[in-house]
């Protein structure tokens, strides 16, 4: 977005409270990589030139990628500059920080979506014995008591650090609720690719059905790893991590999981199918058959017959609990009245519900791939032409 | 799917429950609903259930005529076998549920059905009830339902008919999630 303001010669400052790229210092654990191919994990004007594309980038790499970013395009950063709080003022928005107020005419929100980890309130229950910890605190098995864990949630960040902390020797038990099975590889091709080549990442937010549900979609259950392979449930079962159902209720140190596991691997398998028909279909339709490998499909997600409902927390040894559970962002700064009920920005594309407002990196904000790095750009070169024509009195089309 | 859905007449009024979904995002109270019976005891392990009102958009409601549940032991339990067993109308529960669900859903894609038809069966060992062993819960072991069903659709399409029935059934999240019950004495 500073990119784009700057190129249009639109003033602005961008506020960060720490340093550049901070989420990525501060809130990552150590072995963790980027789930898009390195080709893909790409800025307007700025790609990959390593020598290794279909590989995926460290944290370290992403931070580094991000700073050079930011010379790159002198972007005027303001950095170790926390916002205390965003109001409404003089036909525009008066945004207090820890280093001094600003006032302006626009504002973009660029906190993403992934501030507050979302832990059930039953883990208030839990016992202080246990260790309970969530994405943004984990760092590696290392850290880690001696016994059990049990990981909370099967997307990318609960199948990644249930895979690692196994490796580490520790028993693992994974709570499975909805969860989007993919390929890393198919057809010989990274998943990613054919999202990409196929169209699938460009989806707009207002040619979907039911784009508030899509928005609520968990992140795609993959892993960026050197041997590119797929981290699924059933990779996952064979090194020995034990699945059991959606976490259902915590009492008298008891953990209580859902009876529906069959289906929610069910579900999930046949919406892969579905993205992998997809997939087929547009290979044929545009001439690709002959360029990759023949059409495949992964086996069905596995389940024992009768999986665990419940867990004495003592007598299975776990003695630390992940909260793998998704994110919520955090407005509690944002003193204008543009929530809804959920505490989620209402916006239309970005473009929030007060004029000059404008919110990016969200899931499926204007397409698909909002919340990728390869996304930013097209969402950033479409909301800074609506500031604009804001800026300049015109009625913005959005 | 290939079947128009102007051609597909599954009995479903689907729009209606979309106008209602879309009328109650907005309206979080009047989706509030309490779902009644009543039981009364006859004899023996023989009880009469009956279900007529319930609460919902805002205010009483009732069913076009009073529904009536006889439920009972059989003679193998030394019982009269009046009714079906209470875990049998859980099982009976879970069959409609799904397959109203699925009707709902195969009506909303477009799918024409022709025949459905599913077993349900719980498994239970006695043990737990009996008091016998206080390591066997006093409900079923597991639940299977296998569903037998012809429909304008391919394979694939008719799991995920199922699939999606599970993911929104009430019976199902009831039976498959914890869920509090409070019993009082007036």
């Amino acid at each position: 977005m500073s990119r784009c303001l700057t190129e249009r010669s639109i003033d602005h400052v961008v506020l960060e409270r720490g340093e550049v790229a901070n989420s990525w210092r501060t809130e990552r654990w150590d072995s963790l990589r980027l789930l898009t191919p390195n080709w893909q994990s790409r800025l307007p004007g700025f790609g990959y030139e390593g020598d290794d594309p279909d590989g995926y980038r460290t944290v370290p790499e992403v931070v580094d990628f991000i700073g050079r970013y930011a010379r790159i395009i002198a972007a005027p950063v303001q950095t170790n500059t926390a916002v205390t709080s965003v109001r409404g003022a003089d036909g525009g928005y008066q945004v207090a920080t820890d280093q001094g107020d600003w006032h302006c005419r626009t504002v973009v929100l660029a906190t993403g979506a992934c501030n507050i980890p979302q832990v059930p309130p039953p883990a208030a229950t839990l016992s202080p014995a246990i260790t309970t910890l969530t994405p943004p605190q984990y760092r590696n098995p290392g850290q880690l008591a001696d016994g059990g864990v049990l990981v909370v949630g099967a997307s990318a960040t609960g199948t990644q650090i249930a895979a690692e902390i196994r490796r580490s020797g520790r028993s693992v038990t994974l709570a499975v609720g909805e969860h989007i099975r993919a390929p890393r590889l198919y057809r010989g091709k990274d998943i990613e690719w054919w999202m990409d080549a196929a169209g699938i990442l460009d989806e707009r937010y207002d040619a979907i059905p039911d784009i508030e549900r899509a928005r609520r979609v968990p992140s795609f259950q993959l892993t960026g790893s050197p041997e590119r392979t797929t981290l699924d449930l059933n990779a996952l079962t064979a090194m020995g991590v034990k699945l059991v159902g959606r976490l259902a209720a915590i009492s008298d140190g008891k953990i209580q999981f859902s009876g529906s596991l069959r289906n929610m691997c069910a579900l999930s398998d046949l919406k892969m199918s579905r993205l992998l028909d997809a997939i087929d279909a547009w290979a044929a339709a545009n001439g690709i058959d002959q360029k990759v490998d023949p059409p495949h499909r992964l086996p069905p997600t596995e389940i024992e017959a009768s999986p665990p409902l419940a867990l004495d927390l003592v007598r299975s040894g776990i003695r630390t609990i992940i909260w793998a559970t998704g994110f919520r962002p955090d407005y509690s700064w944002l003193d204008l009245p543009v929530l809804d009920r959920k505490g989620q920005i209402r916006h239309d594309g970005g473009v929030a519900s007060s004029p000059g407002l404008y919110v990016m990196g969200l899931q499926f904000l204007r397409r698909r791939k909002s919340a990728l790095i390869d996304g930013a750009g097209d969402d950033a070169r479409d909301l800074s032409a609506h500031l604009s024509a804001y800026l300049h009195g015109r009625v913005p089309s959005s | 799917m290939s079947v128009s859905t102007a051609q597909v007449d599954n009995g479903v009024n689907v729009q209606a429950l979309i106008d209602a979904r879309a009328a109650l995002t907005d309206a979080p109270a009047a989706a509030q609903f309490s779902w009644r019976a009543n039981c009364t005891w006859k004899k023996g392990t023989h009880s009469h259930s009956t279900v007529k009102s319930f609460f919902g958009l805002g205010e009483e409601q009732k069913h076009k005529t009073t529904f009536s549940f006889d439920a009972d032991h059989p003679e193998v339990f030394a019982s009269e076998d009046y009714g079906a067993t209470p875990v049998e109308f859980v099982l009976v529960a879970l069959g409609s549920c799904l397959t109203a669900g699925i009707a709902a859903i195969a009506q909303h894609r477009g799918i024409q059905l022709r025949s459905v038809s599913a077993t349900v069966e719980g498994a239970m060992d006695l043990a737990g009830i009996l008091g016998i062993d206080s390591d066997v819960r006093n409900g079923f072991s597991g639940i299977k339902v296998t569903y037998k069903i012809d429909a304008d659709a391919t394979p694939d399409e008719i799991k995920a008919l199922v699939a999606q029935s599970q993911k929104r059934s009430a019976v199902y999240d009831i039976i498959t999630n914890p869920t509090n019950v409070t019993v009082e004495i007036k």
